[in-house]
């Protein structure tokens, strides 16, 4: 009973929530050129379904393995973070510094620099968008650490490396996987705006902006739904691994 | 007469913004093997520090730490710890916590050994049937008993312990020191226990040392000559209770209210 309430709750959210899209267009008689309804999706992914695959496909491998990148390297400087305070204050400004920065504006840099290169390009920008927050949280996870934690095992002579590997690592677990589910949903925003912003035929955002340059706005709305599915999809992998690596962090509800 | 702990004139101090600030001044403690020293003092006297030394994780700035015969330079594989706080990984259940200290220990110990040894203690301790429950699964009294399960699982030679059972409401608190009293009837180790319940360490103790106030001497030594297989009553009979009677009048004195408010 419980299993079927998990589903079949935002099953009906969703069903609602496309009902009342539907409503609202039909209500107000808007042409599709204004705004499209769901109604006119099913012809538009029956129409380029070939497409959708393919072009899904090239955001969805992008983004992984732009935040595979962002989690090696987010993770080694939050580990140089939490355990040097000298590379804590010095790399602190600079971090923050570099995270203010609208990643819009590094499209055209990054195109400049690495000239046709458009899959490392998304590559690169799905990691520059999505290391910060891992950074921040394995450092504070490590910095934190109770003092007691660590004397358990060190009062029995044990070795720096020993305890980050038995009890510094573990721990901070819940406080990464946190920042990763931040960091899913950034590196795909970090995919898509280099499809979009600077297209060279391929990912889902290329397709969004075929869409518009044809003045198809089903294929449009198509193409943002279909990235809301994949941005699901990735959210729901991250909480996945999250019950297997740090389930023990859930505590049972009441 | 030959000590398993030495500790003899040994001066310690901090550094702060405002100056060294002086912890210990040169302390003298001697437990003979096997024997359970519970040391008492005002909050602050640096009894912590006193932990800390003897388990190597910190060096005093003068004056010699001897354990079983040899000099404390660094942590060592025979000594046990034990906090106020049970610090359990959350992340284990109740039987990995246990035998966590035998992975670094004993890394060539068998699994099933290992198991066979951390199950021993925690049935002797009345968590059967909750090895394979998580931390958060128990109560803080419980956990403590885990806790103190995981400082012997490697049957050290000193179990140091900083007030374990500081937090616990008075009634568990009981129930653990007669625990603590049947692990020792069943484990050879010698103790240190640091207190601040005086009923605690005449009830526990073989001698009670009392340390002055910052920075800490030792300022007077009580031999607890109560019978081992001690129960709660005995802190009633009148010999417990004059011994409560001289260490609270020592802390008063280590408080420096000698004479004073009473």
């Amino acid at each position: 009973m419980e299993r079927i309430q998990k589903i079949a709750v935002p099953l009906a959210a969703i069903i609602a929530f496309l009902a009342l899209w539907e409503l609202i267009v039909w209500a107000n008689d808007w042409p599709n050129y204004v705004m499209a309804s769901p109604s006119d999706l099913p012809a538009a992914y029956a129409r380029f379904w070939n497409l959708f695959l393919v072009m899904g496909w090239q955001t969805l491998w992008r983004t992984i393995l732009g935040l595979a990148l962002a989690v090696v390297f987010g993770t080694l400087l939050g580990m140089i973070m939490g355990f040097s305070k000298l590379a804590r204050d010095a790399l602190y400004p600079l971090l923050v510094g570099f995270n203010a920065v609208p990643k819009a504006t590094l499209v055209p840099v990054l195109a400049l620099l690495f000239i046709g290169q458009h899959d490392f390009n998304t590559v690169l920008m799905a990691f520059l968008i999505s290391f910060f927050p891992i950074a921040v949280s394995v450092g504070i996870g490590l910095s934190t650490l109770e003092p007691e934690y660590r004397d358990i095992l060190a009062a029995l002579g044990a070795s720096k490396f020993t305890i980050f590997r038995k009890i510094a690592l573990p721990k901070t677990l819940p406080e990464f996987f946190g920042a990763l589910k931040v960091s899913v949903t950034l590196a795909f925003i970090g995919t898509n705006l280099v499809e979009i912003v600077s297209p060279h035929g391929r990912g889902l955002g290329a397709l969004f902006k075929s869409g518009e340059t044809n003045g198809d706005y089903p294929l449009m709305f198509a193409v943002l739904i279909a990235l809301a599915f994949l941005g699901i999809v990735l959210y729901y992998g991250v909480v996945a691994l999250e019950k297997i690596f740090a389930g023990w962090a859930e505590r049972a509800p009441g | 007469m030959k000590h398993l702990i030495d500790i003899k004139g040994v001066s310690h101090a901090y550094k702060t913004k405002h100056g060294p600030l002086p912890v210990l001044d040169g302390l003298t403690v001697e437990v003979p093997k096997g024997e359970f020293c519970a040391v008492v003092g005002p909050s602050g006297c640096g009894k912590s520090t006193l932990t800390r030394l003897v388990s190597g994780l910190m060096r005093p700035d003068c004056g010699t730490v001897i354990l079983d015969g040899q000099e404390v330079t660094s942590p060592r594989k025979t000594v046990g710890m034990a906090f106020q706080n049970p610090v359990m990984l959350e992340w284990r259940t109740i039987l990995e916590n246990v035998m966590l200290p035998l992975e670094i220990v004993a890394p060539e110990m068998k699994k099933s050994d290992a198991e066979a040894r951390a199950m021993h203690l925690l049935e002797m301790v009345g968590l059967k049937g909750f090895e394979n429950k998580r931390p958060s699964e128990l109560s803080g009294g419980m956990r403590q008993r885990a806790s103190l399960c995981r400082a012997i699982v490697h049957k050290p030679q000193v179990l140091i312990m900083d007030e374990p059972f500081g937090a616990l409401d008075n009634f568990t608190r009981e129930d653990l020191w007669q625990t603590m009293r049947d692990l020792r009837a069943a484990e050879p180790f010698t103790c240190v226990l640091i207190t601040h319940d005086l009923r605690e360490s005449v009830f526990l103790g073989d001698q009670v040392i009392v340390l002055s106030g910052r920075p800490a001497r030792t300022q007077y030594v009580l031999n607890v000559d109560l019978p081992a297989d001690r129960t709660i009553d005995i802190l009633y009979d009148p010999k417990a209770i004059e011994m409560l009677h001289i260490l609270r009048d020592q802390i008063r004195i280590a408080q420096g209210r000698d004479g004073g408010v009473h």
